[in-house]
């Protein structure tokens, strides 16, 4: 009885007491921090590889020391990539798909995300009969294969008059972006307290009195979501705008291509990787100064649907 | 006096489910009611229906007189509070209180009056400025009776406006709504699962279960003289005991439950004296009498103690007699644990007889 009682009197003084001690270099630390390093350096590594070539001269490119810095520091190939590639007829750089890209981007993201997000409103809030089966269509639509609409709506833009033009590109945009987001919006607002928008029609706001005042200032996150999916998909995308676009209204992703994959002259490699990373700038730009909002947003339109 | 707001034949299904059944209710001008039920009985879809953020299937709603059927929530002329309080995140608390008004077109002098009146009735006055998240639930809660309040109507509905919050500040607010009520003196509808609210708050309680109203009285009736054997066992806490038994005709009427059998001498049958059959007997934990108040009741029996539950202000105690678990209610500082022999007994006239088969009153 004596000797247990010492026992864990001793063991109370010298075993562990307070705050566990956290090694920094504890096997598990060094599997998790190894392991994300690794896979950093395998996806950072291409980018590298890019932004060296690209600030090289042809001669030191073709030693072929692709990992090698730069001895000569130049900005040539980026000034070429944007004003003085060729494509086709025009040598006018990217800067001409630059500008059609953002002509595209631009309309195309601010419509549909207009139409998305009242779709979704009404689809969460305003149920009406029917309204079950609109969504459900609306969603399967984003389940239909893009290649088997590609012909029809040539033939659609055709017999509207814009085919070819910027204008049918932004329309094909709009409806493509419009199931995805319309789930977006739609599991968003379900999420919102059906409460409050009981109480605002008991305060007499209408169907856009409530949509204005009331559920758009409370949902900026996934707003900031849906510009950034739209963004990033309207700017990279190639399929719809090599098909619905001519030589003089490509989108910079399909001049990009087209100077990356020209058969004609030497292969400058320094020009393709600067074009290649002015191309990616936009959605990169986009994703470092959103990256948190976005994650704030995606969760938030996650938690209910 | 013309009603302040009645439902004639109200129905409302979705689909083949039918939520409320052909409901009549009239409730009077400056009126408390509380509609009070379980989950799912239809107490709060009857006030959404009242409130017009339902569409109904059938019947009429009257408001003030005025047929409001197909109006919208804004024109009925109601105020509403909510459980989750519904306050707009984004505006602060005068933007909330003003919201209505500003929809309704109002000049703005008569807006920052109405706005100011009501925090002062409700003693919001230095919240105007914040944002709900700023508040704390009490605060909250009071913003949100303020935007019923701001409506300058004569009807305001409650859903369930104090379940969100923790049982002290709910006594409180509870006090509270009682006070506001007896200052305004409009038309209150209260819905609740909590049968404390509704015997404290209420003037008369309705009493709900699957759509329709089953009991519609003073919270003394509905105590004392429940009409079925449901209402009987939802409200009071610990619920009244029941004992399964038949009456038993003969010049005086007798119950009979197992080895126990007494005569119901002193118990007021509604509706005459019924015919002999299956009955429940029921009395409630404070009409069982224990110790010397147990030796001049009429019916006596010895219990054991099993359970016994201090809640300062009065112990009950679970006891065991005559093959019955019954609940009694006995004085805070009664000396009593579990284990212990006591004597019990009790008074037919404080009892409830229910039909075995119908479950309603005898």
């Amino acid at each position: 009885m004596a000797d247990s009682q010492v026992l864990t009197d001793t063991a109370a003084v010298t075993g562990p007491f307070g705050r566990r001690p956290k090694p920094i270099f504890s096997r598990r630390n060094i599997m998790l921090y190894g392991t994300l390093i690794v896979i950093a350096v395998y996806y950072l590594l291409p980018l590298y590889v890019m932004v060296v070539t690209s600030l090289k001269g042809m001669p030191e490119i073709r030693l072929g020391n692709i990992f090698a810095p730069p001895v000569e520091i130049t900005f040539e190939p980026w000034v070429k990539a944007w004003s003085e590639a060729c494509t086709g007829l025009n040598c006018d750089g990217l800067s001409r798909g630059f500008w059609n890209s953002v002509r595209i981007t631009v309309p195309s993201v601010i419509i549909s995300i207009a139409i998305a997000s009242v779709n979704g409103y009404a689809l969460a809030n305003w149920r009406f009969r029917g309204s079950e089966v609109f969504f459900t269509i609306l969603i399967f639509g984003s389940f239909i294969p893009y290649q088997v609409m590609i012909y029809p709506i040539v033939i659609v833009l055709r017999e509207i008059g814009v085919y070819g033009s910027l204008t049918g590109l932004v329309i094909v945009h709009t409806i493509f972006g419009m199931p995805i987001l319309t789930l977006l919006f739609r599991n968003y607002f379900v999420s919102v307290p059906e409460e409050l928008f009981k109480a605002a029609r008991v305060d007499g706001a209408g169907f856009w009195g409530i949509y204005f005042q009331i559920m758009l200032p409370m949902s900026l996150p996934i707003f900031v979501v849906a510009i950034i999916l739209q963004i990033t998909g309207i700017w990279n995308d190639f399929l719809f705008g090599v098909v619905y676009t001519k030589p003089d209204t490509y989108p910079m992703t399909v001049q990009l291509n087209n100077i990356v994959n020209s058969v004609q002259g030497v292969k400058e490699y320094n020009v393709n990787m600067a074009a290649t990373i002015i191309t990616g700038l936009v959605p990169l730009t986009v994703y470092f100064l959103s990256g948190k909002l976005f994650v704030r947003g995606i969760a938030a339109g996650a938690v209910k649907g | 006096m013309e009603p302040s707001i009645s439902i004639k034949n109200l129905a409302l299904s979705f689909g083949n489910l039918k939520v409320l059944k052909d409901l009549n209710l009239e409730v009077g001008q400056g009126e408390f009611l509380v509609l009070l039920g379980s989950s799912g009985c239809g107490k709060s879809t009857l006030l959404n229906c009242i409130a017009g953020l339902l569409d109904i299937t059938d019947g009429q709603i009257f408001i003030g007189g005025r047929n409001v059927t197909w109006e919208e929530p804004s024109q009925r002329g109601i105020g509403m509070v909510f459980q989750s309080y519904a306050l707009y995140p984004q505006m602060t608390v005068a933007g909330n209180l003003s919201f209505g008004l500003k929809n309704a077109g109002l000049p703005k002098a008569e807006i920052e009056d109405r706005v100011n009146r009501a925090a002062k009735i409700l003693q919001i006055e230095p919240l105007l400025k914040r944002k709900p998240a700023a508040l704390s639930g009490g605060q909250r809660q009071r913003a949100a009776i303020g935007r019923a309040l701001v409506r300058d109507v004569n009807v305001f509905l409650f859903d369930e406006p104090l379940s969100n919050l923790d049982a002290k500040l709910r006594a409180d607010l509870r006090v509270e709504i009682k006070q506001l009520h007896q200052q305004l003196q409009n038309t209150m509808i209260y819905v609740t699962h909590d049968q404390i609210e509704a015997m404290t708050l209420a003037d008369r309680i309705a009493i709900m279960r699957g759509g329709q109203i089953l009991q519609l009285d003073t919270p003394h009736e509905i105590y004392n003289k429940p009409t079925s054997k449901y209402v009987a066992d939802f409200i009071g806490s610990p619920t009244m005991n029941f004992f399964d038994g038949a009456i038993e005709g003969g010049d005086q009427l007798r119950f009979t439950t197992g080895d126990l059998s007494f005569t119901l001498e002193g118990y007021e049958f509604d509706a005459g004296t019924p015919a002999p059959g299956t009955a429940w007997f029921g009395i409630r934990p404070e009409h069982m009498l224990s110790g010397a108040d147990a030796e001049n009741a009429p019916i006596r029996m010895n219990g054991q103690v099993n359970l016994v539950e201090p809640l300062g202000s009065d112990t009950l105690a679970r006891v065991t007699a005559e093959g019955h678990a019954l609940w009694i209610r006995l004085d805070g500082q009664a000396a009593i644990a579990s284990g212990d022999s006591i004597a019990i007994g009790f008074d037919p006239a404080r009892a409830n007889l229910f039909d075995k088969t119908t479950e309603n009153r005898l």
